[in-house]
């Protein structure tokens, strides 16, 4: 590996004694041995095996549940709904004051989602707890849904989620986030060129190799160790804590090890019913998602349209950007109103534009509840921004690599939400990138700096 | 539900056991015999997690019953090492970086491992071919491949 030491030259300390050397990951020996534990490789005598019965309609009233053909089938030890959870409704956010409770442990007279958990079985074996979730009887009064975010704004559409009372998350600067710099229409009216376009993506589902579960052991002193692949371990533990209403210090979550994640373990949604049918059996349980439920019911990273208006200048500036961003969060809430905060913060790019306008909703359609993907909340974004950077140049006739020094964001440069740029090193990055794909750019780019303003 | 006794050896050592009729493979070897190194992805035949190695083939431990495997010889990767020793295989996968999560591994190796036996010297297609039927969904397959022609060669240089 080759380090480039001519780039910030005059402000590097050259003390790093780990980059460029191969080290061992301290993992490997247990991949590669077949050793490392992940929590499906332990198991307890006694163990149940816990699988779900899920709502075959988008969305739906509950009138009733029978659950008695499953209770007498055989190897069947316990059946849990909505009235066994302690405190069933939750969102993962409440512990950084993202609110409000808006989603179901188990379905109580509503689902949202098809493949929404309604009722929860527990037997002796994978195939008797399959068997009997397929005997129990929920009858529904199916109900009007929505799965276009535009659609979901629209007055009159379907409400998804009554925990909101509107199909966009409320956030404290109203239906949207909101970041103004600038004045963004006097940006436009000085503007050499305007473009408008339109951008939007589709769920796209982690597919760890690995799929998502836990498996609970319920220890002798009312305590229960849960060995989990979750992302998440603390927001795991404190809202399992807040579900089951137990104190966090009778759970005991063993992890760390995840076959795969990328974003899509970062729910809590496997470890409190598993622990409560554990309190409730005495027994250890295990519930893990089959590779179908993986695909289907584990968040996806949320579909994302994305609207921008950018007025360019001849010579290669934008003088003005207007951002509007939708994020569809599915029929919770989980991790997309930061998600979709993100991509206000994140639209202008790492670029510095004079007028901003950007106004990010998160909304609720009955789709599958989205969440955490690599990156998520300026991964679409970026697709988004990097396309109409090209789709810019081109407009007026620049070079695109040349287009984005122009653009690039400087050391002391202020940010659309505030924050001064610090640190930046993107024109490091272009310079670099321009040498290493042979596609040159004019000398005063390469002459650029990031931190030196004369340069 | 009825019983059915199977009899095999894993990795050398004669295991019995009692298993329900229908039970795979995978499933026998994980929650009976306690070995845990072929993982379940699918447990439908698309990720190759589970595969292990019977009389000298690769399998699918998902798709193959138990008591189909009465009288067999089995290798899962935690048979591999000796005496502590890493076996080729698995000292190249630790020297190129050729694991992320893990999760896969096992079956990559016991993929690789077969392709070995049967063609010491592969060329760089016949690896890719040989793993087509596993997953890495950390998709670190440049690496995995590295490592399948690393060991390779050291087979070769051993041998020489
Ligand atoms: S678990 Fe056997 S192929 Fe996936
Ligand atoms: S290393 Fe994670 S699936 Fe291959």
């Amino acid at each position: 590996m080759e380090l480039r030491k001519n780039y910030f030259a005059d402000v590097r300390k050259d003390d790093l004694h780990e980059i460029g050397q191969p080290r061992p990951r301290s993992d490997s020996p247990g991949h590669v041995t077949g050793k490392t534990a992940f929590f499906a490789d332990r198991s307890f005598p006694g163990m149940l095996h816990l699988k779900m019965v899920r709502s075959p309609h988008h969305h739906a009233r509950i009138r009733s549940i029978d659950t008695s053909q499953a209770e007498k089938h055989p190897g069947v030890v316990k059946v849990l709904t909505a009235k066994d959870v302690p405190h069933n409704v939750y969102t993962i956010l409440i512990l950084i004051q993202i609110g409000p409770e808006d989603e179901t442990v188990l379905a109580d007279g509503k689902v949202r989602w098809k493949g929404e958990a309604v009722v929860a079985v527990l037997a002796e074996t994978e195939r008797a707890a399959q068997e009997a979730a397929a005997k129990v009887k929920v009858d529904y009064e199916v109900l009007p849904a929505v799965f276009d975010m535009e659609e979901a704004l629209k007055p009159g559409a379907p409400l998804v989620n009554e925990y909101h009372g509107q199909n966009y998350y409320l956030y404290d600067s109203g239906e949207c986030r909101k970041v103004r710099f600038g004045d963004v229409e006097a940006g436009f009216a000085g503007a050499d060129h305007i473009l408008e376009q339109s951008y939007q993506s589709s769920p796209i589902e982690h597919a760890p190799t690995e799929t998502t579960g836990c498996v609970v052991a319920p220890e002798g002193n009312d305590r229960f160790t849960c060995y989990t692949n979750t992302q998440a371990m603390f927001f795991t533990l404190d809202n399992t804590s807040i579900i089951l209403q137990m104190p966090g210090s009778k759970l005991h979550f063993v992890g760390g090890t995840v076959g795969g994640g990328f974003g899509g373990k970062v729910d809590v949604i496997v470890e409190p019913i598993a622990i409560l049918g554990a309190k409730l059996t005495g027994r250890p349980v295990c519930f893990v998602y089959s590779r179908e439920e993986e695909m289907q019911i584990s968040s996806p990273r949320a579909a994302e349209k994305v609207v921008i208006k950018d007025g360019v200048m001849k010579d290669g500036r934008i003088v003005a950007r207007k951002v509007t961003g939708y994020t569809d969060a599915g029929a919770y809430s989980r991790h997309s109103p930061y998600g979709a905060q993100k991509g206000a913060g994140h639209y202008p790019g790492p670029y510095t534009i004079p007028n901003v306008w950007i106004d990010t909703y998160c909304v609720y359609t009955n789709r599958t509840p989205s969440s955490a993907m690599r990156g998520f909340g300026v991964t679409i974004g970026d697709f988004a921004l990097e396309v109409q950077m090209d789709k810019l140049a081109r407009l007026i006739g620049m070079d695109p690599l040349e287009f984005r020094f122009v653009n690039a964001y400087r050391d002391g440069d202020m940010k659309a939400h505030r924050q001064p740029t610090e640190g930046a090193a993107l024109i490091e990055c272009m310079q670099e990138a321009s040498r290493a794909a042979n596609w040159p750019v004019a000398e005063k780019y390469m002459a650029m700096s990031s931190y030196r303003k004369g340069a | 539900m009825a019983k059915v006794p199977v009899q095999f050896t894993l990795n050398g050592s004669e295991k019995a056991e009692f298993v329900e009729s229908g039970t795979t493979l995978l499933n026998a070897l994980r929650d009976k015999i306690g070995d845990t190194s072929p993982k379940g992805g699918c447990h439908q035949g698309t990720c190759g997690a589970c595969s292990v190695i019977i009389d000298g083939e690769l399998r699918l431990s998902c798709l193959t019953l138990a008591e189909t495997c009465n009288g067999a010889a089995i290798t899962t990767t935690s048979g591999l090492a000796e005496g502590g020793v890493l076996h080729p295989l698995q000292r190249a996968f630790l020297d190129t970086f050729a694991t992320q999560c893990g999760f896969c591994t096992p079956g990559m190796i016991m993929a690789a491992k077969v392709l070995l036996d049967h063609t010491p010297n592969p060329s760089r297609d016949e690896v890719v071919e040989a793993l087509s039927g596993n997953i890495c969904r950390c998709t670190g397959y440049e690496p995995i491949i590295q490592a399948v022609l690393t060991a390779a060669r050291a087979n070769s240089q051993n041998a020489a």
